[in-house]
């Protein structure tokens, strides 16, 4: 059973609070979110392939009074996975790595990415050191993680099983210097 | 090896100076002093990294959540990271790299030499000011700019430390 990847994102999200701070994956990941609706507390990546999870580490490290989930597809964890070691080792409480995974690369043709051979994404993430590790397949556990990134306190890693679909694009802000701007700013952050 | 060397220590005092709270290295000889004395010091959160890479996203998390990092590495970890130096590019991330270099001066490993005959051309590529350092007397000074450009300009700065200036690695005892 798969999940449909809007909904999936909708579903994450709803009742979002400001203490939430979401980093998407490039891509397909990028679209979800804007298309879950636009939030200052959103920092959209175009580039930066595979480095999703480590921009969550460093805010999170950061920000530890605020929760930090990135949201990324499977192929860009799969550039980073060595992420996830070194993430293994630091643990802040209040990161969550949350893998959209439908087996393919949709951005560039529905080629197979590793997980589709086999690759398991959530064990990785357990043999890394990770303390919370899910595999959401269906809308109870889906419904449970969304529940979860409203108060967890333990680093969370969730593989959330999606269909490869590819819906019309929604594309959020590009200008990268815009974004960490008005990111910064709605955090109240200088330095 | 050679005589008791402190300029680590001064790259160490900048850190403290500059508030940097995040440090993310790969294990280098040239830098283990001063990943020693971050390691030691509870305001500075020392993050291991599997590939330098990771450590330009690092710091582009920390300071979207208003800290400041740095990234350590030798000159081979430089390869490692141009794609994601686009991000701290396109998205102006201030970037303080220290890179140790091999592969230019007293070099056993030839493996060593064709990443480190590169790293100055690649950084310039990469739009990063680059602050080489072949004495010690200099390292606080480069490394103070290398601060100020970083964080006062939202830029990529790297101080390059000369094989020289780290001396000669010992290959048989």
């Amino acid at each position: 059973m798969s999940l449909e990847r809007r909904a999936a994102m909708a579903t994450l999200l709803a009742g979002r609070d400001d203490n939430l701070l979401v980093v998407p994956g490039l891509g397909s990941t990028a679209w979800d979110l804007a298309a879950a609706g636009d939030n200052d507390r959103n920092f959209y990546l175009w580039g930066a392939m595979g480095g999703a999870a480590m921009i969550g580490l460093g805010l999170a490290l950061a920000q530890p009074t605020r929760r930090v989930a990135v949201i990324t597809g499977d192929g860009e964890m799969l550039m980073g996975l060595g992420a996830l070691a070194t993430i293994g080792i630091q643990r802040p409480r209040n990161l969550a790595i949350v893998v959209f995974d439908n087996g393919v690369y949709g951005e560039t043709g529905m080629q197979p990415s590793a997980t589709q051979s086999g690759v398991d994404l959530v064990s990785v993430a357990g043999a890394c050191g990770i303390g919370s590790c899910l595999d959401v397949r269906d809308q109870a556990a889906l419904a449970d993680l969304s529940r979860r990134l409203k108060g967890f306190d333990d680093t969370l890693f969730a593989r959330v099983k999606i269909e490869a679909a590819e819906p019309p694009r929604v594309l959020p802000l590009r200008d990268g210097v815009a974004l960490k701007q008005r990111f910064r700013a709605a955090l109240g952050v200088k330095a | 090896m050679n005589a008791p060397i402190d300029w680590p220590d001064r790259l160490y005092e900048t850190f403290k100076r500059a508030g940097i709270r995040q440090v993310g290295y790969v294990p280098d000889a040239g830098h283990a002093r001063l990943i020693d004395r971050c390691r030691a010091d509870p305001d500075i959160r020392d993050v291991v990294l599997t590939t330098e890479e990771e450590g330009v996203a690092l710091a582009a998390g920390a300071w979207l959540g208003g800290e400041r990092a740095a990234l350590l590495m030798q000159s081979s970890g430089l390869g490692n990271c141009v794609n994601m130096l686009s991000l701290a590019r396109t998205c102006r991330f201030p970037l303080l790299m220290l890179i140790t270099m091999r592969g230019e001066w007293e070099e056993f490993n030839p493996w060593q030499q064709p990443m480190g005959s590169i790293v100055e051309p690649v950084l310039k590529l990469c739009e990063a000011e680059v602050y080489r350092v072949l004495n010690a007397d200099e390292v606080a000074g480069a490394a103070e700019r290398a601060v100020q450009v970083a964080f006062g300009d939202e830029r990529i700065a790297a101080v390059v430390l000369s094989q020289q200036l780290i001396g000669k690695k010992v290959w048989t005892k």
